[in-house]
């Protein structure tokens, strides 16, 4: 483990408000995306790597960025309205994961909106234009250009904060407004735009190529078999079945995210239900929401619409992962529909949850609960999950579905403080683009709200493990809880709880290969 | 009739024009913008007359507020409130008033108490709370002082130094019918109402949009429903029927905003 200053904890569950440090976090921001990652987003590419390391930005970039700043706000009401009617109440300033574990006020959400809403009053309002020092509005410069970059990406766009605001402004609508514009000036984010290109060259964030993927899906059925002695099958590109699943590629095999495949793959094998995964669209997550595009967003969510088509299947099923459930379920009927094609009994897209959940109280799993004994369970609920999207019928089932399916195969569960879950979750600390080890200091200060949530309950109410049901959750969890003296197993996914639980009593798969020697490799190599 | 009334009487024209004309088509400006995505606050209402529900609760009880911040809700509810008992009150100087305004009266009388310690209460905290004096402009102070300033001149008027009201209400009646009558020559109400001149001019560039504004947010007005039914703006509906990923790959005099 680096060196990083570590923000000690008090135990009360609760993390108490900071007084303001001007500039804690001031700095340069992420590793900046060079012209030939800009390239397959569309984005502009007329800059270039300078002497000190950094990048020029584009030519005319000033006009640029105000120009793109002109667009979006007459393509987004939500930019337009929230640039205008803050009233700076201060309601949302402690609500911010960053503010409450960096201290820097830039990280207050009004301050982050403030970033834009000073240019944006300098350049398209009256007051601004003729006014500036009275309405604090500024002139666009490089330095601003910096701070943007910087702070705008020290947001995970979790919206805890338009949960407090009294008209409901959402700070991640302008940071992913401020990304956009950043990226047609020469700044976009190297992690998230490099991902990006992955998925259009490859159909994942990982560059997972399909006989590699094959390789492992095949990989985990003989590991499944091992332990369980039943042949449960992980199907790749196989046309015909019920059920495309879609999940975040890091399911495939980073810890604790594959125990969790496996889950989904003994619950489907169990209920009977025929599933497939895509080559094409072997990526839940949809980083194109990050970075505020939404031609790119529509662009990666329609290779799941052709997958689906190709593949014939009746249902779309996501795994568990926070932004890609709220692009899944808020978006994708936008961006990627109609779904007239898929079975109408079924909602498109549905959670794995919703499909386990509903399996379990219809009677068609058996659980053996006991399996999870050594286990006391606490649930995160996953910023995107819980304040961008919807389980089941009813407001609020995303906070329930989890919780029934852990109750179901856990003996042991107990919730984190009020204010620290439901709506009011925190963020993990690296959603939204910033799960990326160049931002690792304030990865590790920004899970501090959650950090205090769960060493109350690990020391008042016993707590060993805490469920998470997002990939960038998991992988944040397990990178930084070691730094407050938890250990990274602590981390389990849900489906994983369910996995251990699940007694399989259909021996042979709906979907067994017919004979075993027929090992015929799938040779449609899927060009991207 | 005197100079100072006919200027007064042009200012009010030309405010009441103002307020009601730019905070109309700021109005239509938000509402017609397009919202390409579904982006409620979740869990958010699944239907439409839950939607209306929630905003209510928002209006009236500002209830997000309440979550965040027990003392601001509280100076917010005290100042809004009271503004509107306040205003009702006003409403005398305008028309005939029936048996619900009479009846209101007093509480308008002193609901102007607590609409100021409200007023001093949102000012305290701008001043003393370091986060929120850390995101506050000079116009932040301003429109708190301006308020106050509106407050404190109707309170002299009302407790100290009385006006005519008759003539008050002579001379806006005779507004509404575009005829002059004269206002009482007090300097009290002549700063009073040059100050309420001033919001009114004001309002519709300043972030008293956020009144009309919080009907308009998407976070908050939207209905979750976005399984069951199709949303879709009409530039992203472009790209779908020209076929094309990026914006700029539309045939330019196709591109429509909206
Ligand atoms: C639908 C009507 C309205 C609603 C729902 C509403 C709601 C709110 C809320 C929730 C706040 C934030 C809390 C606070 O700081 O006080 C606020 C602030 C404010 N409102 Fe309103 N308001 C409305 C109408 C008005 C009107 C008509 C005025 C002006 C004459 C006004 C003036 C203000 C001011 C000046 C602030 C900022 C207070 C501060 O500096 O802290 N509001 N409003
Ligand atoms: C054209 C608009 C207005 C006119 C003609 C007007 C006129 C007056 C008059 C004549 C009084 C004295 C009442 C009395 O002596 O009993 C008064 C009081 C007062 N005014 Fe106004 N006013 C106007 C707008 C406003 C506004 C917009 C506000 C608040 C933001 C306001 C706040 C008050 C308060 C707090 C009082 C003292 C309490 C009361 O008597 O209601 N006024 N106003
Ligand atoms: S969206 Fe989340 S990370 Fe961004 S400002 Fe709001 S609370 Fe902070
Ligand atoms: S809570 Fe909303 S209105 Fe208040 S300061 Fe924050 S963003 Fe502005």
């Amino acid at each position: 483990m680096a060196d990083y200053e570590v923000p000690k904890l008090n135990g009360e569950g609760v993390i108490e408000i900071p007084k303001i440090k001007p500039d804690a976090m001031a700095g340069k921001g992420p590793y900046i995306a060079k012209p030939d990652f800009q390239k397959p987003l569309h984005f502009p590419t007329d800059f270039a790597a300078e002497e000190g390391g950094g990048y020029t930005l584009v030519p005319d970039w000033k006009e640029k960025a105000l120009a793109k700043m002109d667009d979006l706000r007459h393509r987004y009401r939500s930019l337009q309205l929230y640039l205008d009617i803050c009233v700076k109440c201060g309601a949302c300033t402690d609500k911010c994961h960053y503010y409450l574990g960096t201290h820097d006020p830039k990280n207050m959400p009004v301050a982050r909106q403030d970033l834009m809403r000073k240019v944006y009053r300098r350049y398209f309002t009256f007051a601004g234009k003729h006014f500036p020092k009275l309405v604090g509005a500024v002139d666009l410069t490089e330095e601003v250009i910096d701070d943007w970059y910087n702070y705008y990406h020290q947001c995970s766009q979790c919206r805890r904060c338009s949960v407090y605001c009294p008209y409901g402004i959402d700070t991640a609508e302008v940071s992913m407004a401020a990304r956009e514009i950043l990226d047609h000036i020469g700044r976009g984010s190297k992690y998230n735009n490099e991902i990006i290109g992955k998925v259009f060259k490859v159909g994942n964030n990982l560059g997972l190529p399909q006989p590699a993927l094959a390789d492992t899906l095949e990989g985990l059925e003989e590991d499944v078999e091992a332990a369980t002695g039943i042949k449960v099958r992980f199907p790749l590109d196989e046309e015909g079945a019920e059920v495309l699943l879609v999940t975040p590629s890091a399911d495939f095999f980073a810890e604790p995210h594959v125990d969790g495949l496996m889950g989904y793959a003994k619950v489907f094998h169990e209920a009977g239900i025929s599933w497939t995964l895509s080559s094409y669209a072997s990526e839940g997550a949809n980083f194109g929401m990050f970075i505020g595009s939404y031609e790119n967003m529509r662009r990666i969510a329609l290779r799941i619409r052709e997958a689906a088509i190709k593949l014939k299947v009746k249902r779309i099923v996501f795994g568990e992962c926070g932004h890609a459930w709220r692009v899944a379920y808020s978006f994708l009927n936008t961006l990627a529909g109609p779904f007239d094609f898929l079975d109408p009994k079924y909602p498109v897209p549905q959670h794995i949850l919703e499909v386990t959940w509903g399996l379990m109280q219809e009677g068609k799993l058996t659980l053996d609960k006991s399996k999870n004994d050594d286990k006391v369970l606490t649930f995160h609920d996953s910023c995107n999950v819980a304040r961008g999207s919807r389980m089941g019928d009813k407001p609020g089932g995303q906070f329930e579905y989890p919780r029934n399916v852990i109750k179901a195969v856990c003996n042991h569960f107990v919730d984190m403080p009020a204010d620290t879950i439901h709506d009011a979750t925190y963020c993990c600390g690296g959603g939204g683009g910033l799960l990326t080890d160049d931002l690792m200091e304030l990865r590790i200060k920004g899970a501090q709200p959650r950090m205090e949530a769960l060493k109350y309950v690990t020391e008042q109410q016993g707590v060993t493990h805490m469920a998470a049901i997002c990939a960038i959750c998991k992988s944040q969890f397990t990178k930084v809880i070691p730094y407050y003296g938890f250990k990274m197993e602590q981390i389990v996914s849900v489906h994983q709880l369910v996995s251990n639980a699940l007694v399989l009593t259909r021996q042979v798969s709906v979907q067994a290969r017919p004979d075993e020697d027929d090992d015929d490799e799938d040779d449609g190599d899927d060009d991207a | 009739m005197t100079f100072v009334s006919i200027l007064y009487g042009l200012l009010f024209w030309a405010a009441t024009l103002v307020l009601v004309v730019g905070v109309g088509r700021k109005i239509y400006f938000y509402a017609t913008l397009p919202v390409p995505l579904k982006i409620p606050t979740t869990p958010a209402p699944v239907t439409q007359s839950g939607v209306v529900w929630r905003m209510f609760r928002e209006v009236v009880f500002f209830q997000s507020l309440f979550r965040a911040n027990k003392y601001t809700w509280l100076f917010a509810f005290m100042f809004h409130m009271a503004l509107w008992l306040v205003l009702l009150r006003h409403t005398r100087y305008f028309m005939e008033i029936g048996p619900f305004l009479s009846f209101i009266q007093p509480f308008g009388k002193y609901a102007s108490f607590v609409m100021l310690i409200g007023l001093a209460g949102l000012l305290g905290r701008r001043l003393l709370v370091d986060r929120v004096r850390y995101i506050s402009a000079p116009s932040d102070f301003l429109m708190l002082a301006l308020l106050i300033a509106i407050g404190l001149s109707g309170m002299m008027m009302t407790f100290v130094s009385h006006t005519d009201i008759t003539m008050v209400k002579g001379f806006f009646r005779g507004l509404m019918t575009f005829d002059f009558h004269p206002l009482p020559a007090s300097p009290i109400l002549l700063v009073h109402l040059l100050l309420v001149a001033i919001l009114m001019f004001i309002f519709p560039i300043s972030k008293l949009m956020h009144a009309p504004g919080v009907f308009l947010s998407p976070t908050r007005n939207q209905v979750d429903n976005p399984r069951e039914k199709r949303h879709i703006s009409a530039w992203a509906l472009e790209l779908e029927q020209q076929n094309k990923t990026y914006l700029d790959e539309l045939k330019q005099d196709e591109v429509k905003h909206g």
